[in-house]
């Protein structure tokens, strides 16, 4: 396949950056996105350039690094996986791809497609774990029967990989599907309760003071969500900060 | 004699944990605040290490190379962990477990580490409950489980396919919980390239700002090491892009012995390598091999007509099918431990009957499976359990519920449809056993510094089982270390802050800058890539699945030679002092480059075969490793200048507790 990439370059975070264009040849349909993106950057290296940089690491879906807009679409044009996951296949041989990456205030630009993530951790840090020690002395893992329809929903929410797709799907940049799916979590598991109160308010503040935007229910993060993350989590965060609000 | 000491406790084997425990000096609570620890790497090991020794009160600084915690290479383990709960009623012990995984590791790990390990594997599932780990349920609202290669119990708690992401981000909450108290300082997007060492012990690390290029120094009065394991020394492996042998090699330079590098682990279920474009390959979990047949043709001509596209897999008839397994190992069938089974495909593809283009792949079939389940649903549903099409889109179903996210990503990279058509797999590197030889304290041969998790050696022997490794990184990290590092900081008490300002701090600054710009001022014309699949082919065609001694003398001869048209030739675009991926990558494949020719030398002299290495001129009749009594012991190399002039120093391993046999699984 031959192809023309439009590729964002940024040299640095206060670099303006601007879309460069790169001719391509002798890609494999086989090949994963981002394998093509590795032999764009060796012809590059081999001609003395600066490779093109972004982030990835455990090219199988699961580690969140990867972060790409492909083509106006977050990890590009199919649904429910990572851009790792996304192969030439997917596209026909002369086309033109924009690669650009995540837009959002909270996610700075560090240089060309890889962005600071680190928002994300501080909105966890805020709230988003259960308060036990890691003695092991706690009690038997049996002895909370859990009824398996919360345990199955609290797991769809907690395979959130923190790639933050959602945020750059959402025209308000917002981070609620992400937040929400911590919140849900463990608002779903009776380990959760106890502390639900404080971890809603904490995270929620924490992610506005981070500046994400608000949530106006477009549906757009569900959608791009390379795990599927459902909207049905935003509800639930809803639900528990107002009843931590009238709480609290 | 060897100048070894495991510190094994004195004692019968079920009380050794305890008593040491109860021996070993405490820090009192006061004065923990005044000591520092360093963590590098947040993996399952380092992650929870890092919340633990911060909950206990020490000051933790921990470092790693990607973005965020939670974006450890532990993320990605699928199958599950390990424990012995015995809560299926099916004969499980602590004992059990034990006994399992030494046999497993073909009886070259040390004993009374695997049983600390078995013993504290319920506490992990108890911590994990309570930190609200998502494990899946049965009907009844209690755990599920499921089991794994080489064993004959249900053991194995998992949350669908994706155990290790649940974990690791249950490890990465308690640490975020610290980092939210200031109990952790987090340094991401940093790597360290050298341990400091002052008056013999372990006191800082040299690491490098991946974004800034900076250079730092970071001091404290102990330093562990959760960095995972050199699997990518083979350049194509499941691990992710960024491992790395950096810090443990490094260590190694730096003083603490290398123990047996050689044994790697071939997983045997991994989608075949489609071409040289190839950057990684993904595992396919072993729990599929619950319900999979693994099988080849029996005759060369259907082989052709299958790569030629004339056959379809699923139109051979059941007698014109071999399924090797079952064949050889009727006992255990297709769940034989992974070195077993790796070698099994091998041996069949080498014979000729690989079903792909390339002839390295075989068929694991689920199409007995779903029309099992598929029966059994309808005969629940009190439905016509005759009716092919409606058994086979129950069965369908079911399979979906267990693997659904697995035949999805099958799918996704192969662009064949699993529920169709048999998925074609082949072994690829996976895990490695060996790493940096520790005490019984988890202690390295450098005082003060510490290895957990993959980075060490001391649990799996010669082969892991299967879920062995989520168990052993969080059983390091959460209940061993925090102990065991107390014994050796009580004497720290008084010592205060350790200054950066020493000569020993600017020695090791001076080298790492030094190394930098030998890379970065190199103007050579090759990329750091090319190096790294030349050295990948060299370790997997002479190293990998089977080993002979002239191929090995090759490949150390080669390496040798590769590493210094390296140092002659790599070509680093930009700058020391910028995000450069191209940088860190040649600071990787320099020490990948001196590791694999440690990794052959062990290999060479290690002349027996068990577990994961296998030396073809020492096998069974039936084809099947074979050990011998005088190779009974752990390899710890010691660092000498060269990899070639490294000196080997052995650990006898002793079996008091269990009757070292031939290892069968027929």
């Amino acid at each position: 396949m031959n192809l023309t990439l439009k590729i964002w370059r940024q040299k640095s975070a206060n670099d303006k950056g601007k879309i460069v264009d790169y001719p391509v040849s002798g890609i494999s349909p086989d090949m994963s996105f981002l394998e093509m993106l590795d032999v764009l950057n060796q012809e590059l290296i081999e001609k003395g350039q600066d490779p093109v940089v972004f982030d990835h690491d455990c090219r199988e879906g699961i580690c969140g690094s990867c972060s790409l807009y492909i083509n106006g679409r977050a990890h590009g044009p199919q649904t429910k996986i990572t851009a790792c996951q996304l192969h030439m296949r997917s596209f026909s041989d002369g086309e033109t791809i924009y690669i650009e990456p995540w837009r959002a205030e909270a996610f700075p630009v560090i240089k060309d497609l890889m962005t600071d993530r680190t928002a994300f951790d501080r909105i966890q840090q805020a709230g988003g774990f259960i308060s036990v020690n890691t003695s092991g002395n706690t009690q038997d893992a049996n002895a909370i029967p859990i009824e398996k329809h919360n345990a199955d929903m609290a797991f769809d929410a907690a395979t959130c990989i923190g790639c933050g797709a959602c945020v750059a799907s959402c025209k308000n940049s917002s981070a609620m599907l992400f937040v929400s799916a911590k919140v849900s979590q463990f608002a779903l598991l009776p380990q959760g309760q106890v502390e639900a109160t404080d971890r809603v308010l904490n995270m929620v503040k924490q992610m506005d003071d981070e500046g994400f935007g608000n949530c106006t229910n477009t549906g757009a993060c569900e959608v791009e969500c390379p795990k599927g993350i459902s909207l049905e989590n935003i509800a639930r965060m809803n639900r528990e900060y107002l009843s931590a609000s009238l709480k609290g | 004699m060897s100048i070894l000491d495991s510190k094994i406790p004195e004692g019968p084997l079920k009380d050794k944990w305890t008593k040491h425990k109860n021996d070993i000096n405490l820090v009192n609570p006061a004065n923990k605040r005044l000591i520092d620890v360093i963590v590098v790497g947040t993996g399952l090991a380092g992650g929870s290490a890092a919340a633990t020794l911060a909950e206990l009160g020490y000051n933790v600084k921990a470092f790693c190379f990607q973005d965020s915690p939670r974006r450890a290479h532990s993320i990605a383990a699928q199958g599950g962990i390990n424990a012995a709960k015995n809560y299926q009623g099916d004969g499980d012990s602590t004992y059990r477990l034990f006994y399992d995984t030494v046999k497993g590791g073909d009886y070259r790990s040390r004993e009374a580490n695997v049983y600390r390990l078995a013993e504290v594997s319920t506490n992990i599932i108890d911590q994990c409950v309570a930190q609200g780990v998502p494990f899946a349920r049965e009907y009844g609202g209690l755990l599920d489980n499921r089991s794994f290669g080489g064993v004959l119990v249900s053991r194995t708690f998992y949350a669908k396919g994706q155990t290790g992401q649940q974990l690791l981000l249950g490890a990465y909450a308690a640490m975020n919980r610290q980092i939210g108290r200031g109990k952790i300082k987090m340094y991401t997007r940093h790597e360290m390239l050298d341990v400091v060492i002052v008056d013999g012990k372990a006191r800082g690390i040299i690491a490098r700002n991946l974004i800034t290029g900076e250079i730092e120094r970071h001091s404290a009065h102990a330093v562990v090491l959760g960095t995972g394991g050199y699997g990518n020394a083979f350049y194509l492996s499941t691990y992710a892009m960024g491992s790395n042998v950096t810090a443990a090699w490094k260590a190694h330079k730096r003083g603490a012995f290398f123990a047996n590098p050689c044994y790697t682990q071939i997983h045997p279920t991994c989608i075949p390598v489609s071409g040289d474009h190839q950057s990684k390959l993904t595992l396919m979990s072993e729990s599929l091999r619950n319900d999979g047949r693994i099988w080849v043709p029996k005759h060369k001509k259907d082989v052709e007509a299958i790569r030629n596209g004339t056959l379809k897999p699923k139109d051979l008839v059941e007698e014109d099918r071999d399924y090797y397994l079952e064949r050889r190992y009727p006992a255990f069938g297709n769940l034989v431990p992974r070195d077993v089974a790796s070698r099994a495909a091998k041996e069949r593809c080498d014979a000729g009957y690989g079903v792909n283009k390339t002839g390295e792949a075989v068929y694991l079939d689920f199409a007995a499976a779903i029309e099992r389940y598929g029966k059994e649903q309808a005969y629940v549903k009190g439905l016509n359990v005759e009716d092919k099409a409606l058994v086979t889109k129950l069965g369908k179903k079911v399979v979906e519920n267990k693997y659904g996210n697995l035949f999805q990503m099958y799918e996704k990279i192969v662009d064949q449809n699993p529920y169709e058509t048999p998925m074609m797999i082949y072994p690829a590197v996976h895990y490695t056993m060996g790493g940096l030889w520790v005490d019984y304290n988890l202690m390295t041969t450098v005082p003060g510094l510490y290895a957990i998790g993959e980075a060490n050696f001391s649990d799996h022997g010669a082969n892991r089982l299967g879920a062995s490794a989520l168990m052993q990184g969080l059983a390091d990290g959460y209940f061993v270390l925090p102990y065991t590092i107390g014994d050796y900081l009580a004497h720290d008490i008084r010592t205060g802050e350790i200054p950066t300002d020493s000569k020993e701090f600017d020695e090791a600054e001076e080298k790492v800058r030094a190394d930098i710009n030998k890379l970065i001022n190199n103007e050579g014309s090759k990329s750091v890539d090319h190096f790294h699949k030349r050295l990948g082919k060299i370790m997997w065609n002479k190293c990998g699945m089977a080993r002979n001694e002239k191929e090995l003398k090759e490949a150390i001869t080669e390496i040798a030679a590769l590493r210094e048209e390296f140092y002659k030739d790599v070509f680093v675009p930009g700058t020391e002092n910028e995000y450069n991926e191209e940088l860190a990558k040649a600071g990787r494949v320099a020490d990948f480059l001196e590791l694999g020719e440690l990794f052959a030398k062990d290999a060479l002299t290690r002349e027996e075969s068990a577990g994961g290495h296998f030396r073809e001129e020492y096998q069974t009749e039936g084809g099947e490793a074979l050990r011998r009594p005088e190779f009974r012991f752990t390899s710890a190399w010691e660092y000498k200048g060269k990899p070639s002039d490294a000196v080997l120093h052995k650990e006898e391993l002793t079996y008091e507790n269990i009757e070292v046999k031939e290892r069968s699984y027929k």
